[in-house]
């Protein structure tokens, strides 16, 4: 589902890669933390991911989409792919629940009919039915990040990538977003974590990849979070 | 692009003017501003132009002809001059008419004295208007070729100072939309600045949905188009009633410049502002909002 093979990423000519040499597969229906301090290249290969970034060497491969062959206007089908959430939810703050989670539905183009159904349905998953009329500001850090949820699972997307999703909630609204990615991977999504929170990554016991100034240092099943010294 | 697409599209396109209440403003601020300046200087040069032009109707070259010229020939020579491209009419003025004319000119009551007489018998001639004053001379030239022309009546210096005024207005004209262009730029440029701001977030956040360029993009030019249209009607009111009260006050007032200062009718100024402000105010409306968001599209 996801490969990345020999990747690295400069960002100038003669600095130190912010990836370098990296290599990994994630199957489909995978649930994978990627952790790492800051400054690691955790939220590069993300951004690589995304193909807002082409890598500098390397193939990447995801959902049978060769990225560095991926001509510019086919990106917004290859992004229809992928689900993303965000540490600051990135939520349009002058809508309110229901239209920043149809929003992701209008701009794919999903006739009004649909809209109305799906929207609800994915209202109710992330735990916020009767939430929807409310605007994003209204609402609690957490309840922002299963707004942000719904948003990247309504269009129904082979892959989630979620970016820190709890670096702004406190430990009890963390668990239920876990909760939720969780659940979300039961049904067949597969998930990729982006964290740094030491205590959830070792109490879940999923696959964990650590990277560390741009290499993989390690990738585990049930593993667990590698302290950096 | 769907029915429900397109709906959605010109939906939020005029829904982002009332969300983004300062910058849709500061857009129809800066484009009322440049076509308020446009308006009042289109007026301003049509109706300079247009006095020129009635000032040049009234400039005529007269030909008298030679005194044993037939009926016939005269005729024949008042079709060739008609014939001419630069020519706008020929007026036939007879010995009489002409007698009469100058009597009641110059003459008036002392006229009487020349009771039965024509003083001015073998004056006839043809008064020929143009419809390019700057096409005097070529008139003239030819006109001393034509068999049976005695004389040719004409004022170098009015064609020329009407011919150079015309000229002037033009690079004047040229010059100030020049700078009202230029004006007109950094005004946008700096009110796009600020859109890039207000925008950037959201158009990262739709990129990353996966929303097509042109999804992104139109309902940015949809609020353009409606700001510009806005941003043109305002202006255009505006100079309407300043445009109207000036001209009856001027002709009120002024009535010794009716003469030499002719005023179209604010009608005829619209009919042509109207098009021109609406068209002009689109144009900078979605323009502004296509470098917006053109900046943005490469995520």
């Amino acid at each position: 589902m996801i490969t990345l093979e020999n990747v690295s990423k400069s960002y100038t000519n003669d600095g130190m890669p912010a990836l370098n040499n990296v290599s990994l597969h994630i199957d489909k229906g995978e649930f994978v933390f990627i952790v790492g301090d800051s400054g690691s290249g955790k939220s590069t290969m993300i951004k690589l991911l995304l193909r807002e970034l082409t890598p500098t060497s390397g193939r990447i491969i995801v959902n049978n989409f060769d990225l560095a062959k991926l001509r510019r206007r086919k990106i917004p089908k290859y992004r229809r792919n992928i689900g993303v959430v965000f540490q600051d939810f990135r939520l349009l703050k002058d809508r309110n629940v229901y239209e920043n989670v149809a929003f992701a539905q209008r701009v794919i183009e999903v006739p009004t009919r649909q809209i109305k159904k799906n929207v609800p349905a994915m209202l109710s998953l992330v735990g916020l039915p009767e939430k929807y009329r409310s605007k994003t500001k209204e609402l609690s850090g957490g309840e922002q990040q299963r707004v942000a949820l719904a948003r990247a699972l309504v269009n129904n997307p082979p892959i989630l990538l979620a970016d820190e999703p709890t670096g702004n909630l406190d430990p009890r609204n963390s668990w239920e977003i876990m909760k939720l990615l969780e659940e979300i991977n039961r049904r067949g999504t597969t998930v990729v974590v982006v964290t740094h929170n030491r205590e959830i990554v070792n109490a879940m016991r999923k696959r964990v990849i650590t990277v560390k100034k741009g290499i993989i240092v390690s990738d585990e099943e049930k593993g667990e979070y590698i302290d950096e010294d | 692009m769907k029915i429900s697409t397109f709906v959605f599209t010109f939906k939020q396109g005029f829904k982002n003017i009332f969300r983004n209440k300062i910058f849709s403003l500061a857009t129809i601020a800066t484009i009322a501003a440049c076509i308020f300046l446009f308006g009042v200087f289109y007026s301003v040069v049509e109706n300079v132009r247009y006095s020129i032009e009635k000032a040049e109707t009234n400039v005529a070259v007269t030909v008298f002809f030679d005194e044993d010229i037939t009926e016939a020939r005269i005729q024949e020579i008042g079709d060739m001059i008609r014939s001419r491209p630069e020519v706008a009419s020929v007026e036939f003025v007879s010995a009489a008419e002409a007698w009469e004319t100058f009597k009641l000119d110059y003459l008036g009551e002392y006229a009487d004295g020349y009771e039965g007489d024509n003083p001015l018998e073998g004056s006839e001639n043809f008064e020929i208007y143009l419809r390019d004053v700057s096409k005097q001379t070529e008139l003239v030239n030819y006109l001393g070729t034509v068999q049976g022309i005695r004389e040719i009546n004409h004022s170098d210096v009015t064609a020329n100072i009407l011919t150079q005024f015309n000229r002037l207005l033009s690079y004047v004209s040229l010059g100030i939309i020049g700078i009202l262009l230029a004006v007109s730029l950094f005004l946008i440029s700096n009110t796009v600045a600020m859109g890039i701001a207000v925008r950037r977030e959201e158009i990262g956040i739709m990129k990353l949905i996966g929303a097509t360029d042109f999804v992104v993009r139109s309902p940015f030019l949809i609020e353009g188009i409606l700001l510009g249209i806005i941003g043109a009607a305002i202006p255009l009111v505006a100079v309407y009633f300043i445009y109207n009260n000036i001209i009856i006050y001027a002709s009120q007032q002024f009535a010794i410049l009716n003469d030499l200062m002719q005023f179209k009718t604010a009608r005829e100024i619209f009919s042509v502002l109207i098009p021109v402000a609406i068209f002009l105010g689109i144009g900078l409306g979605f323009l502004g909002s296509l470098i917006t968001v053109r900046k943005h599209l490469r995520v």
